[in-house]
């Protein structure tokens, strides 16, 4: 029999060119893999995006300053929290605008919430995509919780338009930091109960540790950020190294992959590393919520916003890793030029470097283990 | 761990390169620095290598476009992990032919920047292993964030054009008012008021 499958795979009858995606499940979005397969192990697998290309750039010259804040929700609508700060510091930094302290706070509790669900996601489809499906629905029954807490904060469910050029909009409802802090109480519970449910499952385990490693100088030079560089044993978070708005003000630890299961850079590293982060955010919220200080919850933001004439790069750690907006201004009320960069889509670009040897089921457990999101790549 | 100015490295990059860097730009916000074309990859693998540099992080690569003063400006955004430091530097190009040595070398992540700004701006980098559109069909006309783009109507057949969905419904609504006019009896003209 062993001889058999030897002979074949000499004569090369096995080799293959498959297309995986554009739409299949486990691409987590409209991505599209040229796979070159031998038998079960891959050759190759190109990445094939722009799918989801809206050009949103774009976008962001011809609409005015706050007319854009909409548009960055859909660069990341699993964590669009995060795209909205980015952009409004890239303007307020254009603007030389001091955001009050409380706005501060709520931007930090409102983008902690905002990881904690993105999170839930990532690893709830994680463990799906390995074949376990119970897990996912625990998650998602968490995030749920999150969405109702954001929708009393700001009336959206995913698509936020929170944070504002100078602030945010609205101030937090009556109560709701009561809601907040006993739905954290029950998630502090709910991570150990995650972990004894499938984190630590040995048959997941086996399935991820020592899977499609990226090794630390390979994760720095490929671009990768977040979780996905920490992963890599990398020890770099924007929150703690180049801090921006409230984050100075807390005390949070930054995980940082070490190999539990296997080696330092694999998929176990990479989606453990995000169980982790959880807990943190969930400090940071009780932190933020305790020192909450009081006061306004904008700048004084002119009508009409017109930087002078510069350009500014905003740098915040979303839940995909760093987020970056390099807003251009020539002195008019529209931006000359925005541009985005965003975490998955460096993540996808080491895909193809990764591939050659690995099993066609561990290509989908790298693909979810990077947490790539579709519309961020193609943005 | 030392964190130098951006004044400091820029500094060091003169003394090193001489006339291909040029002067930092007005603090406005983030100060940058215009660099020689032929000169970039020297530069950027002198920044990646140098010890107390070490920008091992390719933060952004992106283009701007500048038709008045005929340029597309390829920006590269360096981060150093060990050292907390940035730098951004800058390169004009042409607009009539853009085309720089590619950054692959140095930093493998500037493979696919480097074809986003091909797709959307046009620039050819030479030696790229893989230089092809990432975000577009390779059959695209032109490269939109060119400021002088214009959309050819689009593509195969595909408009990307739509008419506004109320005027759509105004017709089905007028349609149906007009079939409910004609369906309703007529007032009989014989009768008495």
């Amino acid at each position: 029999m062993e001889k058999l499958i030897l002979r074949r795979v000499d004569r090369q009858n096995e080799e293959m060119i498959l297309n995986f995606g554009p739409q299949h499940p486990s691409t987590h979005g409209v991505i599209n893999f040229l796979v070159e397969t031998d038998g079960e192990v891959l050759k190759r697998a190109t990445p094939d995006v722009g799918y989801l290309h809206r050009s949103i750039e774009k976008i962001g010259e011809l609409v005015g300053y706050p007319g854009f804040m909409p548009y960055t929700d859909r660069v990341d609508y699993v964590a669009a929290m995060f795209a909205n700060e980015g952009y409004a510091i890239a303007v307020e930094k254009l603007l030389k605008l001091e955001v009050p302290p409380r706005a501060q706070w709520l931007r930090a509790i409102s983008c902690e919430l905002c990881r904690i669900a993105s999170h839930l996601v990532s690893v709830g489809t994680m463990v799906m995509d390995i074949g376990a499906f119970t897990p996912m629905l625990h998650g998602i029954r968490e995030r749920e919780t999150i969405n109702d807490l954001i929708e009393a904060l700001c009336g959206a469910r995913l698509t936020y338009n929170y944070h504002r050029i100078g602030g945010v909009a609205f101030d937090l409802p009556e109560g709701w930091r009561d809601k907040v802090l006993a739905f954290l109480d029950h998630f502090d519970k709910f991570l150990v109960e995650y972990d004894r449910l499938i984190s630590f499952n040995e048959i997941y385990v086996k399935r991820l540790a020592n899977v499609a490693v990226i090794p630390g100088p390979m994760a720095v030079n490929y671009g990768l950020v977040g979780p996905n560089l920490r992963g890599s044993g990398v020890d770099w978070d924007v929150r703690r190294d180049m801090p921006y708005g409230a984050y100075p003000n807390f005390q949070f630890k930054v995980p940082v992959g070490k190999g539990y299961f296997g080696v330092s850079g694999d998929s176990f590293d990479r989606y453990y590393v995000r169980c982790l982060e959880m807990a943190e955010s969930s400090k940071i919220v009780r932190q933020a919520l305790e020192s909450l200080p009081e006061g306004e919850i904008t700048a004084k933001v002119p009508r009409n916003i017109k930087p002078e004439a510069g350009e500014a790069l905003s740098r915040v750690e979303s839940a995909r890793g760093e987020m970056a907006y390099y807003v251009v201004s020539d002195g008019t009320n529209k931006a000359y030029r925005v541009r985005v960069r965003t975490g998955s889509f460096t993540a996808m670009s080491v895909i193809e470097d990764i591939s050659p040897g690995l099993m066609v089921a561990d290509l989908v457990a790298l693909i979810s283990s990077l947490d790539v999101v579709a519309p961020e790549i193609d943005r | 761990m030392t964190t130098r100015s951006t004044h400091e490295i820029h500094e060091r990059l003169l003394a090193k390169f001489g006339d291909a860097v040029g002067p930092l730009s007005e603090p406005k916000i983030d100060p940058f620095a215009v660099v020689k074309r032929e000169r970039i990859v020297e530069i950027c693998e002198f920044l990646k290598t140098e010890p107390g540099l070490e920008f091992d992080f390719l933060e952004d690569l992106t283009a701007i476009d500048w038709p008045k003063r005929n340029v597309i400006e390829v920006v590269y955004h360096l981060l150093s992990y060990t050292h907390r430091h940035t730098l951004v530097l800058k390169v004009e190009l042409d607009r009539a032919s853009p085309s720089i040595p590619t950054v692959e070398g140095v930093w493998k992540t500037a493979n696919w920047f480097e074809r986003e700004v091909y797709d959307l701006f046009g620039v050819t980098f030479t030696g790229h292993p893989d230089l092809r559109r990432i975000m577009l069909p390779d059959d695209w006309i032109g490269h939109p964030l060119l400021k002088d783009y214009q959309e050819a109507g689009g593509w195969h057949g595909i408009s990307n054009e739509r008419e506004n969905p109320l005027v759509e419904l105004k017709r089905l609504d007028d349609a149906k008012r007009a079939e409910a006019a004609a369906a309703a009896p007529q007032p009989d003209p014989t009768a008495k008021a």
